[in-house]
């Protein structure tokens, strides 16, 4: 009787590259309203920053920079919670299609990775936009600088990378939990 | 040829499976001990509910037994990490589901070559192996195309392609032809014969599907989570 040796190798990172993009190419519509969210909050929340950079604080109004900022922490807030929200349903989802994928040996780290990389390509392409679009709406019409416009939209997308990578902490985590056998249910 | 002098690819020992506990415990699987030898085609047969597919969940290593042990090429896997199950599902064991299970935002090409590459194969090698098996199963034209554009029989061969990614030692097939016409059944299962004879596979297929039989080495009935009898077919054919 042959003994089974066991060796441990991880596939290579394109493979999980590919089948985060081949999920987000299928679901696309789903993918681009979750990333239109992540580019509103983003955008507003690049906005204000541009606009304080280029006027500096009110002095007429000191309470003024607290209201903003706590107005620009509930917007990146509650975007995080649509974001975890819809990865979650998509976890649902796809109960069997991760129950299959560990079947044909996908280890558990392997589909947290596909989950980040999923939720990471659509909060940079969202929060870009996002930034991008909110800081030049107010270089017009507050007058800032395109250097500050550049500071902003760096500035914007990495916040909008950052907030997406949590958002889908629970959602991999759950993904990753997922038993094997979900693969041979027919009910779901 | 005796079956007993073939190697045992999988063995079960006092198997018991429980589901939930008091007075909503079902037990699935109530003492299933048996030994599954290497390239033979085994059906499992029972009515529904008996615990067939509980069994192929704990052969596979996709579900942890109540009590008892399962011995895969005599490594109990029990004893596994979840690291070494992954491996041992990713080499030793290929599925076939009922309700085909590729994966639908990837070709059909792409099903086949992802178990190698979890497995470590180089892109290239993988595509070679993959394209082979598809023409194997006689769907090497339609490589690029989505589950989707496939019909359920084709889905399947795919997943039959899929499952022999790795040349594993065990393919489980949970009633392949479950969700097949007559006629695409029959295909499915001389396929798998033809498989099975050609690659030396070991097939364990659970199923009502009495055609099945015919082609079966041995066949196990399933009763109320225990195994009630075995069948052996002749050697020569009737
Ligand atoms: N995840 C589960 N939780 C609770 N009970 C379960 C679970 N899976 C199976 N069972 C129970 O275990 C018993 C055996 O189920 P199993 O799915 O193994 O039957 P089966 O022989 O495959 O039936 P079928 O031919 O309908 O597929 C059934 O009574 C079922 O209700
Ligand atoms: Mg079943």
């Amino acid at each position: 009787m042959s003994q089974t040796e066991f060796k441990n190798v991880d596939p290579p990172f394109w493979v999980a590259w590919n089948q985060a993009l081949a999920s987000i190419r299928v679901r696309f519509l789903r993918h681009a309203i979750t990333s239109l969210g992540i580019a509103l909050g983003i955008a507003f929340f690049s906005s204000v920053l541009t606009m304080r950079l280029a006027t500096g604080p009110d002095p007429s109004d000191p309470g003024s920079a607290d209201r903003l900022l706590w107005l620009v922490c509930t917007s990146l807030v509650m975007c995080l919670v649509g974001v975890t929200n819809s990865m979650l349903m998509s976890v649902t989802e796809r109960y069997r299609e991760i129950g299959t994928i560990k079947c044909l040996g996908a280890s558990d780290g392997f589909i947290v990775k596909v989950f980040f990389l999923e939720s990471a390509i659509l909060g940079a392409i969202g929060s870009f936009v996002g930034a991008f679009l909110g800081s030049v709406l107010m270089m017009l019409v507050a007058g800032a600088n395109f250097s500050t416009v550049m500071l902003v939209t760096l500035l914007g997308t990495g916040t909008g990378i950052v907030m997406t990578i949590l958002a889908a902490v629970a959602p991999a985590v759950q993904a990753a939990k997922m038993p094997a056998a979900a693969a041979l249910r027919v009910d779901v | 040829m005796s079956l007993d002098t073939r190697n045992v690819v999988v063995r079960t020992v006092d198997l018991a499976k429980q589901y939930g506990d008091g007075e909503a415990a079902v037990r699935a699987l109530n003492g299933v001990s048996c030994e599954i030898f290497q390239g033979e085609y085994l059906s499992i047969m029972g009515p529904s509910g008996s615990g067939k597919s509980t069994l192929f969940n704990m052969i596979g290593g996709l579900d942890k037994p109540t009590e008892g042990s399962v011995y895969v090429n005599s490594v109990d896997i029990a004893q596994l990490t979840p690291r070494e199950l992954a491996f041992l599902r990713c080499h030793t064991i290929g599925y076939i589901f009922q309700t085909f299970n590729l994966i639908t935002v990837r070709t059909a090409l792409e099903n086949v070559t992802l178990p190698m590459l979890f497995a470590g194969t180089s892109p290239d090698d993988a595509d070679e192996k993959g394209m082979g098996l598809l023409e194997l199963v006689g769907l090497g034209h339609r490589y690029h195309h989505r589950p989707s554009e496939l019909s359920g029989g084709q889905q399947q061969r795919v997943a039959i392609a899929r499952s022999l990614a790795n040349s594993p030692s065990i393919v489980l097939a949970d009633e392949p032809t479950g969700n097949l016409d007559l006629k695409t059944g029959q295909e499915i299962i001389d396929l798998l014969r033809q498989l099975n004879h050609e690659q030396n596979v070991t097939i364990i297929s659970a199923t009502h599907d009495h055609k099945m039989l015919d082609v079966s080495d041995r066949i196990f009935h399933i009763r109320d989570g225990q195994l009630a009898s075995i069948d052996v077919k002749d050697e020569v054919p009737t």
